[in-house]
């Protein structure tokens, strides 16, 4: 087996891993998978050059390589740094990453409105996740946010640049997908924003995979703008005959009863797109006759999009029993006898209008 | 009096232009070395002659070309970093404005020694009217025969090429300053790969700044080890210092790095002490960059020692008690300056230069201006003073480029050293906004260190 | 119709021939420079868009580039721009007062412009000329060692130069 190549040994937080030379750190751990993975907000598999900017993947290289056993001065931004054979790097075991990592989530935040209630993104932003994960509750910033005028993208996409942690992500698909990119960065530092510089709308065939990159709620989809929040809907994979030979045709449809609420690509993960579709098959197939239903999309089951979605579970009955010899679970305390307003016998969603004291009061109820 | 290499001949009128540049022997080294020595011999004088570069980073030069990749027909570039945009710093502009053909001979010999044959100067776009001076000299050089086709016969072709900047601090990174001179934002790039493998138009590159690659033609003249000779330790040759801030005479000084700080600020010869009869009472030696001292720390380290004005000795006591060399650009204050005020000045600064391309600095830099603006105008609060401090902890090392340092040094140094003052003006809002807290303790002498047993 | 001179147009084609094949873009900061200085003293979108074409490059490039060097104004800007340096060294050598003094005798704020076109005021960061604060940039060249009669003098000279 002389023609073999010889793959690298990478140990990451005490678990190893053999990669193929020229390998990321990022991609060796996910290739581990599971809690060792390093979060990516800029990073994107698919775009050649993204990454390095976010600063959340960055872990302590402990040992350089078997070759070379310095360890590396700083701490690295992963999806950027190749492994050496027999470099060992610590993730989630190092305080110092943690640490680090505690201080790129609040400067993400820090300028971040946090309008999660009225974001379309919410439930499958990526900066929820990683502040879920790795935020404080609260901000030490006592300062007015930086906020930015809404620009207009055309018809299809919406821009909110106050939401922008600046990714490059959505840059990097106009550069790489589109014949001509249309927007950029404009400014410098704080100030630096993603623009069209003089407003004009986007189109190109397959400028809509911006929306899918966007790692927040920067960039959205238009014909789906407040029409749904993403946990009500189902998520089915879909596929039609794509008249466009560079888009796959194979998508996610985000449905509720036979509506098509929105159509997305279909994402891993990590939130990545498994193949890039085209801006028809997102925008202008809104019918379910219009597609081919293959099942519904796996989605994580800690997502809060599978709230919901899980029928035929069984729930254990004797789990409780079990862990207490057999003796049954004491109540403490009713909750009903003691709560004004919690009573068993009041449906909230009968009451007309905002709920008042009255509509608990025994009386008022028939 | 020190040894002058760079500025012996600043004085000689008419040294701008090439005929009497020439006379008082310019061009001789760049003869020496096209003529008589292989690109190896003159790489190797280089790295005998211990030079680090004047930039800021005091990486030894020598190596730095040694790593040049050297692919089979791809070409190399040397680009010049003339982008000197470091608060204190002004050394470069008075090289370029008097001595513009000691800049391109130097050039002449690295271009040679690293096989570049087109290498250009990356000025920063404010100093609008050098580039001409440059051209002319350009010009000059090119009709006695010292750049263009076959060199004085030797050969070799080289072309120099002088592109103005566009106005940002950031470019003076060596990957910003590429992608700049490529025509885009100057974000710096990510390393590896470093511009020796893959700068210029994804060839191997080599940026130096001017001071280190005028420094060669001395270092050629007089050969590396007597070259190595100047100085103390690893800080070899000379090294230019532009002092400003409250002294008597601020401007461009070449020192041989033997001197004390203290010599430097109060002799005649250099600083000639500082005005109106106030006493110092802190200085940034080496940029704005490197940390702030007190005037007791800066004159003498915490062994007790003299503290001498080159990189050792700079940096005696790490960052809990020393600083740097950095650019050398000497900012000395007066106990008449607010250290806060100037902290955030220098906060400003980073603020306004961060790129934006990666989050801790982007964020950063702007919230640590905001606190330090609000310390400084009589809002600020106790635990502001944490705040900050845990704010440069979280940028410094945690960013693409060195400006996250950079922005994170400053503030950091000031609460190490300064925390009275920074005390003082949240316990006294009123007064802090009305005067400064004054020279305090900041001179006293420190107390002897006890002798090991 | 924004239209580069012959002159200008030969420097521009010197510029370009200064980087290897396909490397035009490189020009770009240097052809920015020229054009600010030809249409106005700022770079309308029309004028950055002349730009690309003349480095054959999309506009959103020339957008983002110009965008991100503090030299490039994005606004009309008075005949004369005077940026006043207020970094550490020329702020501990009294910036602050020269610049209250420029805004007191144009009253003008900083980032203002007289009502006759002439002066706009801007503060900039550190320029370089630490040793001879406080300093401002006006045109291509820096005036430096600044006090109030100093500025009186500039403020003359301009006036004067715009009547002759």
């Amino acid at each position: 087996m002389a023609d073999e190549k010889k793959l690298f040994k990478v140990t990451i937080d005490n678990i190893s891993v053999e990669v193929e030379p020229g390998t990321t750190i990022l991609n060796a751990a996910r290739q581990i998978g599971g809690d060792i993975v390093p979060p990516a907000m800029c990073y994107y598999s698919k775009l050649q050059g993204s990454g390095g900017k976010c600063r959340t993947c960055l872990v302590k290289v402990s040992k350089g390589s078997e070759a070379d056993p310095r360890p590396m001065p700083k701490l690295v931004a992963s999806c950027r740094t190749t492994v050496m054979d027999g470099m060992e790097v610590a993730n989630i075991t190092s305080p110092e990453v943690i640490e680090a990592r505690k201080g790129v989530v609040e400067f993400l935040l820090l300028n971040h409105p946090l309008d999660c209630p009225v974001c379309d993104q919410a439930g499958e932003c990526h900066l929820q996740d990683l502040s879920y994960e790795h935020g404080v509750s609260a901000t030490r910033y006592e300062f007015k946010r930086r906020t930015f005028d809404k620009i207009d993208l055309g018809e299809h996409i919406q821009l909110h640049m106050t939401r922008c942690i600046l990714c490059y992500r959505c840059v990097f698909t106009a550069d790489q997908l589109t014949e001509k990119r249309e927007h950029g960065i404009l400014g410098r530092g704080e100030h630096a924003e993603i623009s069209t510089y003089i407003k004009e709308s986007l189109d190109n065939d397959f400028i809509g995979n911006v929306i899918d990159v966007c790692p927040v709620g920067a960039l959205t989809d238009k014909t789906f703008r407040f029409k749904n929040r993403v946990w009500f809907l189902k998520p089915v994979d879909a596929h039609r005959n794509c008249e466009n030979p560079k888009c796959c045709g194979k998508t996610t449809l985000w449905m509720r009863g036979e509506e098509v609420f929105r159509v997305t690509a279909r994402k891993d993960e990590y939130g990545e797109v498994e193949a890039f579709i085209c801006d028809v098959c997102r925008f202008e197939k809104k019918e379910a006759k219009d597609w081919v239903v293959e099942g519904p999309r796996k989605i994580s089951r800690t997502s809060v999009i599978s709230q919901g979605h899980y029928v035929g579970t069984v729930k254990p009955q004797e789990t409780i029993q079990k862990v207490l010899d057999g003796r049954q679970p004491k109540l403490l305390m009713d909750i009903h006898s003691v709560s004004q307003v919690n009573q068993p016998n009041v449906d909230l969603s009968k009451i007309d209008g905002p709920a008042h004291s009255d509509d608990f009061n025994k009386k008022g109820v028939q | 009096m020190g040894r002058k290499l760079l500025l012996d001949k600043a004085h000689i009128e008419g040294i701008r232009y090439y005929d009497v540049y020439r006379k008082n022997g310019g061009y001789a080294a760049a003869e020496k070395a096209l003529k008589s020595m292989t690109t190896d011999q003159v790489l190797d004088e280089v790295k005998k002659s211990g030079l680090r570069g004047r930039g800021g980073a005091g990486f030894p030069t020598g190596l730095k070309w040694s790593f040049i990749a050297k692919p089979e027909g791809v070409p190399r570039y040397l680009v010049c970093n003339a982008d000197e945009s470091e608060p204190g710093t002004f050394k470069d502009r008075y090289l370029m404005e008097f001595l513009p053909h000691l800049l391109i001979e130097g050039l002449l010999i690295s271009s040679y020694t690293l096989g570049a044959n087109a290498t250009y100067i990356y000025i920063r776009g404010e100093y609008a009217w050098i580039p001409d001076i440059l051209e002319e000299a350009i010009a000059e050089a090119k009709k006695a025969g010292w750049l263009g086709k076959n060199i004085q016969g030797t050969g070799f072709d080289l072309e120099i090429y002088v592109q103005r900047g566009g106005g940002a601090y950031i470019c003076g990174e060596e990957t910003a300053l590429i992608e700049s001179l490529e025509g885009k934002r100057g974000n710096p790039r990510l390393k590896p790969p470093f511009p020796a493998v893959k700068g210029l138009w994804q060839s191997p590159t080599v940026v130096n700044n001017v001071e280190t690659l005028a420094a060669v033609v001395p270092i050629i003249n007089i050969g590396g080890e007597e070259y190595a000779k100047i100085g103390v330790g690893k800080s070899t040759g000379t090294k230019l210092i532009s002092a400003c801030g409250n002294i008597n005479k601020p401007g461009v000084y070449e020192i041989d790095m033997t001197i004390s700080v203290e010599e430097f600020i109060y002799s005649e010869e250099y600083c000639g002490g500082i005005p109106n009869g106030k006493r110092l009472k802190a200085c940034i030696p080496g940029g704005s960059s490197v940390p702030i001292l007190p005037a007791n720390l800066l004159l003498t380290t915490a062994k007790g020692e003299k503290r001498l004005m080159n990189y050792e000795s700079l940096n005696d006591g790490g960052f809990a008690t020393g600083t740097m060399m950095g650019s050398g650009g000497f900012i000395v204050l007066d106990e008449d300056q607010c250290v806060v005020r100037h902290t955030l000045s220098l906060a400003r600064f980073y603020h306004h230069e961060s790129c934006g391309q990666c989050s801790p600095c982007r964020e950063g830099t702007g919230w640590m201006k905001r606190v330090l603006s609000n310390l400084e105008n009589g809002k600020g609060k106790m635990s502001d003073i944490d705040l900050l401090w845990d704010i440069q902890r979280k940028i410094e090392g945690n960013t693409i480029c060195p400006l996250g340092d950079a922005a994170a040094w400053p503030v950091a140094a000031a609460i190490r050293h300064f925390r009275d003052e920074f005390e003082w003006h949240v316990n006294n809002p009123e007064e802090a906004v009305k005067r400064n807290f004054g020279l305090a303790h900041y001179a006293d002498p420190l107390p002897v260190p006890q002798p090991v047993a | 119709m924004i239209q580069f001179s012959e002159e200008k147009l030969n420097k521009v084609k010197e510029i370009m021939a200064r980087y290897p094949e396909g490397k035009q873009k490189s020009a770009l900061i240097p052809v920015l420079h020229l054009a600010q200085e030809e249409f106005g003293g700022w770079l309308s979108s029309d004028t950055m868009d002349y730009v690309a074409s003349l480095l054959s490059i999309t506009n959103i490039e020339v957008y983002e580039v110009a965008t991100f060097y503090s030299m490039f104004n994005m606004q009309p800007v008075g005949k004369y721009l005077f940026e006043v340096c207020q970094t550490g060294p020329c702020m501990v050598n009294g910036s602050d007062q020269i610049i209250d003094y420029i805004k007191q005798k144009l009253g003008i704020g900083v980032g203002e412009t007289t009502a006759d076109g002439l002066f706009t005021l801007k503060t900039v960061e550190c320029l370089g000329a630490c040793g001879y604060a406080p300093m401002m940039q006006l045109g291509k060249h820096y005036r430096e060692h600044l006090t109030p009669a100093k500025v009186d003098a500039i403020i003359d000279e301009c006036r004067a130069a715009v009547k002759n």
